[in-house]
């Protein structure tokens, strides 16, 4: 029996996903003795035209990370759609729009204008954007269209699972390449990790208090974290109230809170609105100018509340100044 | 109302016990006051999720009022002070969205002040009116996608 063909694919993403795929160490040998890799782009080198002229479902499984942020992206990940039987999701950036995603808080113009005119470093008295197309002694030289907004993966084509995490932790991969392998997957739509919210599996658990009193928000850059004491209680923004379990508590082992990358657990619509409403739980405030003075130490909430699902949430970007 | 002027959509959560009651006397003491909030009864303002508030502005509102029991009247103890709790940091939240602060209000409404119930709607009425619609329709108005002629920059 033929083995079954798998892609792995990236968009706006950093390579990170990639490095989580390598990380399944000697496992990956398992992966590779069990199916046939048809495209890798961060490792081996295949042609868009190989994936054209292969068959609609032709390839088993995909694995696409990154967010859709390109016209190349976008091209991509419908081709994939069409010449796979399973697309997954993998990694925050394709889930929910991830780490790239926090550019829809500003406009395709700010970003270009900032990257092309305005950085310290760039000298471009002409004022030379990209274009799409450019011709040059007769030939035509495309690049990829830039969109305004950067989208999750499930907004551009249809997703058949999602493997959360920035990036997904080995086990969760191997568990989900091994139901793939054995036809066991959970339905359409499912996302591949426990469905409680992080506190109940976090290591710091026991040391939450019964109360939480906060009076103002800290930092680790400006203070130190105790490593045994939970993170909200000592008035750090911890987003593990509000993002799925299952990555392991890699960052709080870590003495980091949780930033989120998990995404929300399946009850909650928007994961910034919903730890919004457990933090404020969490102030010690009895009158409005002291929740606003607490409120207030909070840097850059949207940042901080949605740093892995702006695209996915409900407003999924900022307006512009005139609508306000 | 007057022909082609822009009327705001605002959503108004109330609660059962003080504002919705106020509301009701606005209404049985035939107060007049702009028809423009949708009110919504909630138990209590502390059961207003912020999640709540970002749907009704994702789904088209263009203001939101939340409205409760003066502190220290709630019915249930404390839950209008979680709601203001929640409210300074929605602000801030809100506004990095691009929101601004008269589009989101909370205001403690007795049940016997159906006057300042009338008053609050006026005057959030008028003030978003002249803010004009939010029209939070970005979901396809790309304009890079609607139209391929459009390019960079």
């Amino acid at each position: 029996m033929a083995k079954p063909k798998v892609a792995f694919y990236w968009c706006a993403s950093c390579g990170g996903c990639e490095e989580a795929v390598v990380d399944l160490h000697e496992k990956i040998l398992e992966v590779v003795e069990a199916v046939d890799i048809v495209l890798w782009p961060v490792a081996l080198d295949f042609k868009k035209s190989h994936i054209e002229a292969m068959k609609p479902g032709e390839i088993a499984v995909a694995f696409i990370n990154g967010a859709v942020r390109l016209s190349e992206n976008e091209e991509w990940v419908k081709l994939l759609r069409e010449k796979s039987g399973l697309v997954v999701a993998f990694g925050s950036c394709a889930h929910m729009g991830g780490i790239p995603g926090l550019a829809n808080y500003t406009t395709r113009e700010a970003i270009l204008a900032n990257k092309y005119f305005n950085a310290p470093t760039v000298d471009n008295k002409e004022n030379v954007l990209p274009q799409p197309e450019t011709k040059i002694n007769g030939h035509a030289l495309e690049l990829p269209r830039f969109w305004e907004d950067v989208k999750p993966l499930d907004e551009v084509i249809e997703v058949d699972c999602y493997l959360p995490g920035c990036p997904p932790p080995p086990d969760l991969i191997g568990s989900a390449v091994g139901a793939i392998l054995k036809g066991e997957l959970p339905p359409r739509g499912s996302v591949l990790a426990p469905a409680k919210s992080q506190c109940e599996s976090c290591p710091l658990n026991e040391s939450k208090p019964e109360k939480i009193a906060i009076t103002e928000f800290k930092r680790l850059a400006t203070s130190s974290a105790d490593p045994k004491t939970c993170f909200l209680a000592q008035g750090f923004v911890c987003l593990g109230p509000a993002t799925r379990s299952g990555c392991g508590e890699r960052c709080i082992r870590g003495n980091m809170p949780c930033r989120g990358c998990f995404g929300p657990p399946p009850q909650a619509l928007d994961q910034g609105t919903k730890f919004l409403s457990s933090l404020a739980a969490m102030l010690q405030a009895n009158t409005d100018e002291e929740a606003r003075a607490v409120a207030d130490t909070i840097v850059d909430p949207l940042g901080t509340f949605y740093r892995f699902s702006l695209p996915k949430s409900l407003l999924r970007r900022r307006c512009e100044h005139k609508r306000t | 109302m007057t022909e082609g002027r822009f009327e705001p959509k605002i959503v108004g959560f109330l609660c059962r016990w003080c504002s919705y009651t106020g509301a009701d006397l606005a209404g049985t003491s035939r107060t007049h006051y702009p028809p423009n909030l949708a009110p919504i009864r909630v138990m209590c303002s502390g059961r207003v999720d912020p999640t709540f508030v970002v749907k009704a502005f994702a789904d088209g509102a263009d203001g939101v009022l939340i409205a409760g029991c003066h502190p220290g009247d709630c019915h249930y103890g404390e839950g209008n002070y979680k709601a203001m709790r929640r409210y300074r940091m929605l602000l801030r939240l809100l506004q990095q969205f691009g929101i601004g602060p008269d589009r989101i209000r909370l205001e403690w409404i007795s049940a016997s002040e159906g006057a300042r119930f009338a008053e609050v709607v006026s005057d959030m009425t008028e003030k978003v009116r002249a803010l004009g619609p939010l029209h939070w329709n970005h979901r396809d108005a790309d304009p890079a996608r609607t139209s391929r002629e459009a390019l960079h920059g």
